[in-house]
């Protein structure tokens, strides 16, 4: 245990240290750093003076090390385009990111799971056609009726969508083999695309939720302020959660579901069955617990990714986190800012990396006979 | 996927001489082909647009590009209403009065060309480095996976951002708007070469197990003509599956960068600038600018994604009843 944590350690620090020349070599060799703080009439002398203060003529290996001392302390220089300390300027952005990315999370993990289970336990058998032709019909017609009673398109498509939500509990495999499709074709829509259509249907149309920003927030502690307890700051978070939680759920979702699958064929299942154990103690005492060693595994790993998709999601609805900073960063080539951001979404990674590898280890007893290798 | 010269070779010989299209028609893939109708569509549709693409600048009603041929009064027309100057447009037109229809088509046509190109690019690395590694073994093998492992584990938006930002730097400013079409076909190339070198590599080192390989080298064929002239074609199914999902996925991710504002230039849009520039204008009510961009980039990004699905179906043996 003790060599699988060691040794893992080590792997991630390896990792750690080959992002760090990534970013040192883009700081360094990218743009020269002496322009970007000084004006273009600054003398040859001074700009020899402050090349001399950066430890720009030292040798390469140095001025690595140096960097890396300064990244472990946090200090990435000032940003080219907002000439403030970089490090102050993450830190200033990362409350809004976290709180969405921990909102998606959360989202994606609770209806993939929900919907997964569901569509593995009612969706074994394709939906006989008397069944599809009932459940069409139902979200059809009254969205038609709708139509032609002149209430207009959204009208029409809420109540479908109603209806089919409903079809959860009358016509089960109908809707698991829905979802399923539905699904698909979610996965192929680019999030941008899905967060402008979320904006014009409940922003735009329906003038329901806010489409950029984050609201009112109130400072709890030490410049982290929250959306989470003023009412305009929670009603902002909804479009954006849904929008990154989309393409996780339907990971999660699909994930769940063919674990699910494949437990409810075990043997140890029949065996429940056979001892007359009702349905729902199996599924969820017996085969759910099972299926969630690799959930958790992906979840984790999903984590770090919504925090690098949020730059997608914080772009489409203004949001004022890290990932929209990003973006304007790479537009300005501000590299302090790029280098920084890398070398902080490789430590968010590394570290999830880490911890779910430990937990793996540790919730799953089949792994523990001796050292696997891991893998970063 | 036919292994070294099969036995029952001489027997084909044997049997009345058919057509190459005969031959294609009855072959295994062209028959779940025509057997699957989600394949059939989607291609079709693939093609359609990839066609329309190709001769935009004969099929497209309007030149965009060609500030002559503009009418500023005709700005905002709705889809199928007569404009001010009488004209009639099919999809409508944007605020400069330009012809939807035709900016949707030479638009596809960069996020298509972009798209391929980075596509190629990313093959011709990723099998090249697969097959290396694969081959090879060894230290190289280990370096090689071990940097894949790694980017996999990032998101490829992120990587494709990233190599942009390092460019835009690096490019001096006045070629920068020349040189970004194909800093951001080099950008969404290197953020998806991994997924072709993990796979390559496996395949290759299965194949590298195989007689036919013993006996090239037994007969003294160099390493690098074993590994390209007969490991490789028998790698190629795999191979072109990651190629059409990818060339999905490079369509995304150039439509992302371009809407993030760090893509194209806007002297030559891609649906991904013509993305951004409609959202502009949906709280106005002019749904239309931003409708049919986002509906061409769907359906063509969701087109070529069932055609690789089906693809990775049709050439699993596994799968095959």
């Amino acid at each position: 245990m003790l060599a699988f944590i060691l040794r893992r350690l080590l792997q991630s620090l390896i990792v750690m240290l080959a992002v760090a020349f990534i970013a040192f070599l883009m700081f360094r060799f990218v743009g020269d750093p002496v322009e970007g703080m000084m004006g273009v009439d600054a003398r040859l002398a001074d700009r020899e003076a402050l090349r001399d203060r950066l430890g720009l003529n030292d040798p390469f290996y140095m001025q690595f090390w140096t960097f890396v001392k300064n990244a472990a302390r946090g200090e990435f220089g000032i940003s080219y385009r907002l000439q403030q300390p970089v490090t102050q300027l993450i830190l200033s952005r990362l409350p809004a990111t976290i709180e969405l990315a921990v909102v998606s999370a959360s989202l994606a993990l609770i209806v993939g799971v929900t919907l997964g289970v569901f569509t593995a336990i009612h969706g074994r058998l394709p939906p006989s056609s008397r069944e599809t032709l009932t459940a069409l019909a139902a979200i059809i017609l009254p969205a038609l009726a709708l139509w032609f009673l002149g209430r207009g398109l959204l009208w029409s498509f809420g109540a479908a969508a109603l209806i089919f939500v409903s079809t959860a509990f009358w016509a089960k495999s109908f809707f698991s083999q829905a979802v399923m499709a539905v699904s698909l074709v979610g996965v192929s829509l680019p999030t941008f695309l899905i967060g402008i259509g979320l904006i014009f249907v409940f922003a735009v149309e329906l003038k329901l939720l806010p489409s950029f920003g984050r609201g009112q927030t109130v400072e709890l502690w030490k410049g982290w302020s929250t959306g989470f307890l003023t009412k305009s700051g929670l009603l902002s978070l909804i479009l954006p959660a849904v929008t990154l939680s989309l393409f996780q759920m339907t990971l999660i979702m699909r994930l769940v579901r063919a674990e699910m699958q494949e437990v409810l064929r075990s043997d140890y299942i029949r065996f429940a069955r056979a001892r007359g154990l009702p349905e729902s103690t199996i599924n969820f005492r017996h085969a759910l617990k099972n299926t969630m060693v690799p959930v958790i595994t992906i979840t984790g790993l999903q984590l770090g990714s919504i925090i690098a998709f949020a730059i997608i999601t914080e772009t489409v609805f203004n949001w004022p986190g890290v990932g929209s900073l990003f973006v304007n960063s790479v537009q300005a080539v501000d590299v302090p800012v790029m280098a920084a951001y890398l070398l902080f979404v490789a430590l968010v990674f590394v570290v999830i990396n880490l911890i779910v590898d430990l937990l793996y280890y540790l919730v799953d007893p089949r792994l523990r006979v001796d050292g696997r290798s891991g893998r970063a | 996927m036919t292994e070294a010269p099969p036995p029952e070779a001489p027997v084909e010989a044997a049997a009345p001489a058919r057509g190459f299209w005969a031959r294609f028609w009855d072959s295994d893939v062209f028959w779940s082909y025509r057997h699957n109708p989600v394949a059939v569509v989607s291609s079709l549709v693939a093609l359609t647009l990839i066609l329309a693409a190709v001769f935009a600048p004969w099929i497209a009603p309007h030149d965009p590009f060609n500030p002559a041929t503009l009418q500023l009064m005709d700005g905002f027309t709705p889809p199928g209403e007569a404009a001010m100057s009488g004209t009639v447009y099919r999809f409508g037109t944007d605020d400069q009065g330009r012809d939807l229809l035709s900016t949707i088509l030479y638009g596809s046509r960069v996020s298509l060309f972009v798209g391929f190109a980075a596509t190629l690019f990313s093959m011709t690395l990723g099998v090249s480095l697969g097959l290396f590694a694969g081959y090879r073994g060894g230290l190289a093998d280990t370096i090689i996976m071990r940097v894949a492992d790694v980017q996999l584990s990032f998101p490829a938006i992120l990587i494709a951002l990233l190599i942009f930002g390092v460019a835009q730097g690096v490019i001096p400013p006045n070629k920068q708007e020349s040189m970004a079409i194909w800093v951001l076909i080099l950008a969404i190339g290197l953020a998806n070469w991994a997924q072709f070198a993990r796979t390559v590599r496996g395949a290759a080192m299965v194949e590298r197990q195989k007689d036919y390989v013993s006996a090239a080298r037994i007969m003294g064929v160099p390493g690098p003509a074993i590994a390209f002239k007969h490991v490789l074609p028998n790698v190629l199914g795999p191979v072109l599956v990651i190629a059409t999902i990818s060339l999905a996925l490079a369509i995304i991710e150039e439509a992302t960068l371009s809407y993030l504002g760090v893509g194209v230039p806007p002297t030559q849009p891609s649906l991904g600038t013509l993305i951004r520039i409609g959202q502009r204008f949906l709280f106005s009510g002019e749904w239309w600018i931003l409708f049919f961009p986002a509906l061409m980039l769907i359906l063509l990004a969701l087109s070529v994604n069932l055609l690789g699905d089906w693809l990775r179906d049709a050439l699993n043996p596994k799968l095959r009843q």
